[in-house]
């Protein structure tokens, strides 16, 4: 009986999911399109959860590989390239525009290298001294996004890349909508059901990962490291692979970003957005896959909710609080309030087996 | 060589502006062993704080001579700094002291970002200048020049450093705070009461941070709500250096920083041929704390932290 209902309700939740698009569609683009930066932060999440809610380590420049992502797409397909290097236009006459499929491969050997190069000076540090370390990772790729426009022009410093290529897929541009079967798919639909597609698979990674030898040892990792050493465990390369994999779940994301934007800039990856994602673990729960991609979806739709109610805030307060200054509260105070109430967490883990 | 003593003034304010917020850092984490995020914020809430004081005071007492508002502002700022980082430490750090490590570190993140939100909300997000009451006449030395900011900086940070040595080694408050960070429950045994000892450690670092703000707006001319963190960051960064826990390590560590980032920024541009220019310098303090946590995670003077790294 039990298994009937799990059944039943797996279903709704997979109706709910194919049409929610479709129902808010009427309503205007803006929903979607919270919708579909809700499914990136959720994407986000899952790496940092990696790093974080399984291994133990907390990391304040995760950011820093959702930019490597979102730069490598944009590199390799918009014209950015192609105008500071003249000798490149010979061999490609039709501008650059490789495919995203080919590009996400590159974008995950890309994260997945630079986070062992993140991971690999920070082994030896614990707890506090890795998350300053990993925030000075994180400013570091900014000052060099902000700066590598001279002397020659690489990244177009705080003025961003534009024209970048939308993702293509059997040959329709989902920058376009699509009519199918009499209904009328907008493009940011389409982009919606690529990103769950992609949240799914992560969600099946995550937890094929999360119960699988390396799983364990990560959380013995988390829970005792020298124990887990004794036990024979290659902490030095457990630690690595945790932060590689969880790095190239933010180049994912960074590339789909950087197509679906069709621009970005070195101000989409700052500290905040770092703050902002260990927020969302940590609100939902480290470790526990449900609880996280709740705290993604509330921290990623609230505010854009309380757009609504800031307004006339704004009104009331003479310009001071806007619907920006109004997010940047929700996520200090739900850090601060939610480690001093429910420090496990809006959705822990049931505190069976592994002790959390 | 003008240039190199030019830089070597710079990085000597810059670096006893880092020793001063450095201290904080350090005594917190020798006795609590924690990162208190927050620091960089209670620097930006003191000069924030000075800057309200002189302009309210010159609004509605425009006699009043500008030292004489300065000096009021800086006690203010000291005042509201140490009122805030022990409300911070009740509030938000108290409450998780057996807590897994990660959860008053996140906090203190949370707090930090809280603190400088807020500063936007109240003072608005634009730079505002700060009166500078010192006059801006510059003094030569060696073919270098140096402004009477920057000489009453080196002053005041001496004079606080001796002052806070005295406390440390010559009062009851400083034996009690260096029992409690050799062992507290021992301590606690010894009739010394650790919450109060936290708290004074708190109010200590505030003075500091609310002084070295008010220096920083005055040496730099200008205050706005996000000031606060990299002087944080890069002082946390000095205190690692000179050995986390070790009160002289965080004053060289201080100094060594300024020191390496000035002149480091001045010759960057140089060296590469224009390559890198001087908007690098901002990386130097990250560069010299990976490089020193994987090299030497004890600092330069620290020997007893080693295995906390």
């Amino acid at each position: 009986m039990k298994s009937l209902n799990t059944h039943a309700r797996s279903l709704v939740l997979a109706l709910v999911l194919l049409l929610l698009p479709l129902v808010l569609q009427p309503f205007g683009n803006a929903w979607i399109r919270i919708v579909d930066m809700a499914l990136i932060y959720v994407l986000l999440a899952l790496g940092l959860n990696i790093v974080v809610g399984f291994a133990g380590l907390l990391d304040l420049g995760f950011v820093a590989f959702f930019a490597i992502g979102a730069y490598a797409y944009a590199f390799l397909a918009s014209p950015q390239l192609l105008e500071s290097w003249g000798w490149l236009q010979q061999h490609f006459p039709d501008g650059l525009h490789t495919p995203w499929w080919l590009v996400m491969p590159i974008s995950i050997v890309l994260t997945g290298i630079f986070g062992v190069l993140l991971g690999a000076p920070t082994l030896k540090l614990r707890g506090d001294y890795l998350a300053i370390v990993t925030l000075g990772f994180g400013e570091i790729i900014r000052v060099f996004m902000n700066n590598l426009d001279q002397p020659l022009n690489i990244t177009n410093g705080p003025k961003g890349i534009g024209a970048i290529d939308p993702i293509q897929i059997a040959g329709h541009s989902l920058a376009k909508k699509l009519d199918w079967m009499g209904l009328e798919f907008k493009s940011v639909t389409l982009y919606y059901y690529l990103f769950l597609c992609t949240v799914i698979l992560a969600v099946v990674i995550c937890h094929r990962l999360q119960h699988s030898r390396i799983g364990r040892a990560w959380m013995a990792i988390r829970e005792d490291e020298v124990a887990a050493q004794a036990m024979g465990l290659n902490t030095r390369n457990l630690k690595l692979l945790a932060f590689s994999l969880g790095a190239t779940f933010g180049g994912v994301a960074g590339s789909f970003f950087a197509a679906f934007q069709q621009f970005i800039s070195p101000e989409s990856f700052g500290l905040m957005e770092s703050v902002m994602v260990v927020a969302m673990v940590v609100l939902g729960g480290a470790g526990h896959l449900p609880g996280v991609i709740l705290g993604a979806l509330l921290l990623a739709i609230l505010p854009e909710a309380l757009r609504y109610v800031a307004t006339p805030l704004q009104d009331l307060s003479g310009g001071r609080i806007d619907a920006a200054i109004l997010r940047q509260l929700l996520i200090a105070l739900t850090m601060v309030l939610a480690m001093l109430w429910r420090p496990q967490g809006l959705w822990p883990k049931h505190p069976q087996g592994v002790k959390t | 060589m003008d240039t190199l003593v030019q830089q070597i003034i710079n990085g000597l304010v810059l670096g006893s502006l880092y020793a001063l917020v450095a201290l904080g850092y350090t005594m917190v984490y020798g006795i609590i062993n924690l990162i208190n995020f927050a620091h960089g914020e209670v620097l930006m809430v003191g000069a924030m704080t000075c800057w309200s004081v002189m302009t309210f005071l010159a609004e509605n007492v425009p006699q009043l001579a500008p030292a004489w508002a300065f000096a009021m502002g800086l006690i203010a700022a000291a005042f509201v700094c140490v009122l805030l980082n022990v409300a911070i430490e009740k509030l938000a750090y108290r409450p998780l002291r057996n807590a897994p490590k990660l959860a008053p570190l996140i906090t203190a993140i949370g707090v930090s970002i809280l603190l400088q939100t807020l500063a936007m909300i109240i003072f608005k997000p634009n730079y505002k200048s700060f009166p500078n009451p010192m006059p801006s006449a510059p003094m030569n030395i060696l073919g270098a020049v140096i402004t009477p900011t920057q000489v009453m900086i080196l002053i005041t940070t001496a004079c606080l450093l001796l002052i806070l040595m005295w406390v440390i080694h010559r009062t009851r408050l400083g034996r009690a705070m260096r029992a409690t960070s050799e062992n507290e429950q021992m301590a606690s045994l010894m009739g010394i009461q650790p919450d109060r000892v936290i708290s004074a450690t708190f109010a200590i670092g505030a003075v500091l941070a609310s002084v070295a703000g008010v220096m920083w707006a005055a040496n730099f001319g200008t205050v706005h709500h996000a000031m606060g963190f990299l002087p944080g960051l890069k002082a946390f960064t000095a205190a690692v250096l000179g050995g986390i826990g070790n009160l002289p390590g965080a004053v060289l560590g201080g100094l060594c920083l300024g020191l390496i980032e000035s002149v480091g920024s001045g010759y960057l541009g140089p060296l590469t041929g224009g390559v890198l220019g001087s908007q690098y310098s901002d990386i130097f303090a990250f560069l010299v704390l990976i490089g020193m946590l994987t090299l030497r995670p004890s600092g330069l003077l620290g020997e007893r932290v080693a295995h906390r790294a």
